[in-house]
Parts: structure tokens; C-alpha cells; sequence
């Protein structure tokens, strides 16, 4: 009797411990959900503000080569605060000429190795234009898919603001 | 048969997965071995030293002065670099090279760090370009597997 009790709490524990281990691995390979908070991005996410916050679903496993397209919306550490994750729109990839937007080079050329991101809403969103090109490494996954409210269920997809995006290069001559 | 086939191979993929994901937990979490090479941290670690490499102290940003950490390169996440951290966010730090006359200091932005070679000479690190930020870390060193003559924790700084 004791004798299988005992199994059936090993078996629990066991059981246990795989299930953590394979939801651990599939929320950092895979994909993971998140609630969006803050007006960074209106008027992509978050449109209405605010405690209407919108929940995305983040693809982790299309970033793994650290693979971006402009215009995709991507959640990266902050490089303000360890803690925090920022989710923002790339601009440019590395090579690419921005034109910035209150930064204090009118013309940035983005570094290797770097990407230059911003929020939709350009009057409230801390992003390239106050802490120059972010580090790819910093990269965490995509912002694939709104999934709440269920009456925004939407793909989100790849597009640049009208106006943003690299220049040209003869642009910079002229 | 047939069935007594499909029952292995699946019996076989989910013990796959299932040691996949543990394995991904254990280097995620806890630690992993690295390889280390090139000149820029002699005489601390030498090319093709075996060195293992904790995961918790970054996470719980329990990151010190004087530690030896793992970090993505800035320039390409594909590579890591080994550097020694010399100063948090807030310090001030010297950026000009051991031969100037001129020191030239500046501090440490919130959420980045300074990292120096220990090899000062030969070292690609924060002087060339500049702090990094703190979230680029992945783990600290904290002890040295091989050569075996060296094991054990690893010095500090030689001056």
C-alpha cells in the first residue's frame, strides 16, 4: 500500500518536472503571449489607451537568426533598464541611412549589428530616436498576431509609417 | 508490428523532446561550458580554456565590478566575447589606452556596463565600442575546468 503511494508521487513529481521543463522551452523557443501596456504604439496596438490594453502573441522561433524586416513589429530588452521588455517598430537594418527624429545626428547610419527602431506614436515613445541603433542581441521575438480583444483578432503585419524608413543613398547626396 | 513500430518511434520522440527541453532549461537557467578563445583575456584565460559559465547572476542582474562575463557581441549577436566588467551603470570610467598622457573618462548610461580586456593591449572591448547594455549578458564565469593544472575559481585582475 505505502509501496504505491509512493510511486504515484513519484510519477506526480516526475511528471511535474517535465511539464515545466517543456513549457519553459517551448515560451523561449517557440512563441509566448503578452499584454501590451502604454501608448508606444498607438495606433497599431493600444488603440483606444487606456486599461484597454491589447495581448500579442510573440513569435520566438522566426527570430532565432536574429532575421528582422523592416516595418516588423518586434519586442527587444530595454537597453534603459535590464528588466524591461519594449515592443517597437524596426525602421532600418544595419547600412541603412535614417533620416532621426529629434536625435542628435539629423542623419544616422545604422552600425553593424544594430537596427533602428521607433514607436508609431512618435510624440510619446522612448525608442532610437532618444538611445540611438539597438543592439540585434537585445532582440527577444516578433509581434505576430493581436489575439485580445477578440473583436481585434488580426495578423500584424510588416509596414513601414508613410515617410519613415531608410534613405535612399542619393537622397543623402542631394 | 505495425502498431508496436509507431508506439516505439513516438515512445522515442517524446523521450527526445522531453531530454531536449531539459537540456535547454539547464544551459537557459543554470549554466553552461564555453570554449573560450583568443588572446583578449590572458593571462586569466588563455585561448582554448574550458571555463563554466553561471546563468543566474545576470538574470537576478547580480553582476558585480570585477566579474568575468559572457556577453553577445554588440556588432553581431552571433558571437559572444569574454570580457571582464569594470565598471556598472553610473561609474566613471577610463576610456583612453594604459599609454596616453591624456586620460579621457566618461560615465556608464543607465542599463549598460564597461567591459575591458584583462589583456589591455590586445583586446577588443568597451574603449573601441563603448558601454554595452546589461540585457546583452548571458552569463558569469565563475569557474575554470581546464587545463586542469588552473582549475578552480578564477583570479582576480593582475595589475
Amino acid at each position: 500500500m505505502a509501496q504505491q503511494a509512493w510511486r504515484k508521487i513519484r510519477m506526480l513529481v516526475s511528471g511535474i518536472i517535465v511539464g515545466v521543463s517543456v513549457l519553459t522551452t517551448a515560451i523561449d523557443r517557440l512563441a509566448s503571449v503578452t499584454l501590451v501596456t502604454g501608448r508606444s504604439m498607438q495606433p497599431s496596438l493600444n488603440p483606444e489607451g487606456g486599461s484597454n490594453c491589447d495581448v500579442v502573441l510573440l513569435n520566438k522561433w522566426s527570430v532565432r537568426n536574429y532575421e528582422v524586416q523592416r516595418g516588423d513589429v518586434v519586442t527587444v530588452m530595454s537597453p534603459k533598464n535590464p528588466q524591461d521588455e519594449i515592443i517597437k517598430r524596426v525602421i532600418g537594418l544595419e547600412g541603412d541611412l535614417i533620416r532621426t527624429l529629434g536625435y542628435k545626428n539629423r542623419l544616422v547610419r545604422v552600425p553593424d549589428g544594430h537596427f533602428w527602431l521607433e514607436g508609431d506614436h512618435h510624440g510619446s515613445s522612448m525608442d532610437s530616436n532618444s538611445y540611438g541603433p539597438v543592439s540585434v542581441g537585445l532582440l527577444q521575438s516578433r509581434a505576430s498576431h493581436i489575439i485580445w480583444p477578440p473583436n481585434r483578432l488580426q495578423r500584424i503585419a510588416a509596414s513601414l509609417p508613410p515617410n519613415r524608413g531608410p534613405l535612399d543613398d542619393e537622397e543623402e547626396e542631394g | 508490428m505495425f502498431r508496436s513500430v509507431l508506439g516505439k518511434t513516438l515512445g522515442f520522440v517524446g523521450y527526445t523532446v522531453t531530454y531536449g527541453c531539459f537540456a535547454h532549461c539547464a544551459f537557459e537557467y543554470i549554466g553552461e561550458f564555453v570554449l573560450c578563445s583568443g588572446p583578449s583575456m590572458e593571462p586569466t584565460i588563455v585561448n582554448h580554456d574550458i571555463v563554466f559559465s553561471e546563468r543566474m547572476s545576470p538574470r537576478l542582474c547580480k553582476i558585480q565590478k570585477g566579474d568575468i562575463i559572457i556577453a553577445k557581441s554588440p556588432s553581431n549577436p552571433n558571437i559572444n566575447i569574454c570580457k571582464r566588467v569594470i565598471g556598472l551603470e553610473g561609474d566613471k570610467v577610463c576610456t583612453s589606452s594604459p599609454s596616453d598622457l591624456l586620460k579621457a573618462h566618461t560615465y556608464v548610461p543607465n542599463g549598460h556596463v564597461w567591459l575591458e580586456g584583462d589583456n589591455l593591449k590586445n583586446s577588443t572591448d568597451s574603449r573601441i565600442y563603448g558601454p554595452i547594455p546589461y540585457a546583452l549578458i548571458r552569463g558569469r564565469i565563475c569557474l575554470k575546468l581546464w587545463p586542469l593544472h588552473s582549475f578552480g575559481s578564477l583570479s582576480e585582475r593582475p595589475t
